[in-house]
């Protein structure tokens, strides 16, 4: 037990995990690929026509897997933020800061194809649904913490400032989806609910669950690499950087 | 199903192109940024590197 | 510990009562943002008694977002902030003393001018006094998480923006309900529902925005 845990604390100083997530990159850019090249294949060609949607459902191929990701990428983040607070890394803020970008294109990507979804469904681009405005707090979240980290230069305090941040928003998260979620079933006017009961058969759930999968696998190969941008530009000034191979051209 | 028909989408293209384009251009654009963002960092150490040992000399 | 509490709040409120201006911007924008509503939207008064919760609060929620910035940033300039994460008191208290300050100061003036701006808006008396409760109750939780906020932007260039960035996402909740509140009476649904929730969230903020108030002072002051 003992020397895993020294194993892992190996991987967490910057200099030996920035060759080690240049291999990994590379396999989860293939997953990724393979996996969603598969899912589209699916998406478009194996899963059958909605008997009640036509072929526009084929959004929810992109939407779900987007949303899910969204919010997943968020829990990972906290998950760093935490880990970086009580043992005091400097690679787990790099980690929650090189995510948060594609954690908002993820959200960006699933409010934009609800759009995209709700104009043909429902006859409109925005539904003030508890889910869809749970999903724009979110984005705005995202924002909030790039923006926190944009404005702090010292990459120590800007990383601890960032972590707050989003220890912060996790606790925050469930009581802004349940307010939100009853705010909604109060105002319940004119809007339809997303829930419509289109019994969904198994080879769209395989197809979504497979976008899912490549959706994640991208998500760490661009995570893993933006994060080796990161280490490149923290530590420039140390020895293990000038020694690179890459570097010395 | 012919090539017209698929990419009319049943009457829905337009929202169901519009949702996997933007999507695709979002997941290709972003790696090239990366790196873009890998190759000027890259650039930027080695210069620094080049003037310090050139200082040194 | 419930002395060091009572001396930090009586200190804030009486720098406040040297330099009143501060008190006067953030209930003039309360006023003045709420006044500009009709203005915007037409006299009509079965339009506005519609929209007045919400107006009111979301002027409330904007109003205590502009006073935010200057909550630690005057002891930070001046060093008596890093007294305070010296003390041998836990700087959580010294926190929820100096956020106690800061509702007296900015919070308190803006719900009881809240009632004669819903006149404006011409409220039943019923709803005016759940605004005023709901206000009462909202208030506190927005400067206890607000205050989170500030201590995270300390010092920082853009910090009242990026302050209002950061917290106004974090306060839809309090927002939610308190709106929900005054809706609810007006339509006859009962507030009592909104206003526990409301209860329950003051508490809970009490709970951990002072220690996470506290947390974030000192990465900020390292």
């Amino acid at each position: 037990m003992n020397s895993r845990l020294i194993n892992w604390f190996k991987f967490s100083s910057p200099a030996s995990f920035y060759p080690l997530a240049g291999k990994m990159v590379p396999v989860f850019t293939l997953i990724a690929v393979m996996l969603i090249g598969v899912g589209l294949y699916m998406s478009f060609f194996v899963a059958p026509t909605d008997y009640k949607q036509g072929e526009g459902y084929r959004i929810i191929f992109v939407h779900v897997p987007a949303a899910w990701l969204s919010m997943f990428i968020y829990l990972v983040m906290a998950f760093w933020a935490a880990l970086g607070l009580v043992f005091n890394t400097r690679l787990s803020g790099m980690m929650a800061s090189s995510l948060a970008p594609t954690g908002a294109m993820f959200t960006f990507i699933a409010l934009w194809t609800g759009a995209f979804w709700g104009k043909p469904m429902w006859g409109t681009w925005w539904v003030w649904d508890a889910r869809l405005t749970s999903e724009l707090i979110l984005l705005f979240l995202y924002l909030g913490f790039i923006a926190l980290q944009g404005a702090i230069d010292d990459s120590r305090r800007s990383d601890r400032a960032g972590a707050l941040l989003i220890l912060v928003g996790v606790v925050n998260i469930p009581i802004i989806h349940y307010s939100v979620k009853w705010w909604n079933t109060l105002h319940q006017g004119a809007s339809v609910s997303v829930t419509q009961g289109s019994s969904m058969s198994s080879i769209m759930l395989w197809t979504m669950l497979i976008m899912a999968l490549g959706f994640w696998a991208y998500a760490i190969a661009v995570a893993l690499s933006r994060v080796r941008s990161i280490i490149l530009e923290r530590e420039r000034d140390t020895t293990w950087v000038s020694e690179l191979a890459e570097v010395r051209r | 199903m012919s090539v017209a028909e698929f990419f009319d989408m049943g009457g829905y293209a337009l929202y169901v192109w519009s949702s996997f384009g933007v999507t695709a251009v979002l997941m290709v654009i972003e790696p090239l940024l990366l790196r873009k963002r890998r190759q000027s960092v890259l650039q930027r150490i080695s210069r620094i590197i080049r003037m310090n040992s050139e200082e040194k000399l | 510990m419930f002395e060091a509490y009572l001396a930090i709040l009586k200190r804030d409120l009486i720098l406040a009562v040297r330099r009143r201006s501060d008190v006067f911007t953030t209930l003039f924008f309360f006023v003045i943002v709420v006044s500009l509503f009709p203005l915007g939207i037409g006299p009509e008064l079965k339009t506005l008694r519609l929209i007045a919760p919400g107006v009111v609060w979301v002027a409330a929620l904007l109003a205590s977002m502009l006073a935010l910035e200057r909550l630690f940033a005057v002891d930070y300039a001046d060093g008596t902030l890093e007294q305070m994460l010296l003390a041998p008191q836990p700087l959580s208290v010294l926190v929820l003393g100096k956020v106690t300050a800061h509702w007296l100061i900015t919070g308190l003036p803006l719900v009881l001018m809240a009632p004669l701006l819903g006149l404006q808006y011409d409220l039943s008396i019923e709803a005016l006094k759940v605004l005023l409760i709901s206000l009462l109750l909202g208030t506190p939780a927005l400067s206890l998480i607000g205050a989170i906020g500030a201590a995270l932007t300390l010092g920082l260039r853009g910090g009242g923006v990026l302050v209002s960035l950061l917290v106004l996402p974090l306060c839809i909740p309090v927002l939610i309900f308190g709106a929900g509140a005054v809706e609810a009476s007006v339509s006859g649904l009962g507030e009592v529902g909104h206003l526990y929730m409301l209860g329950a969230i003051v508490l809970l903020a009490l709970l951990l925005a002072p220690l996470a108030t506290s947390a974030a002072l000192r990465v900020s002051a390292e």
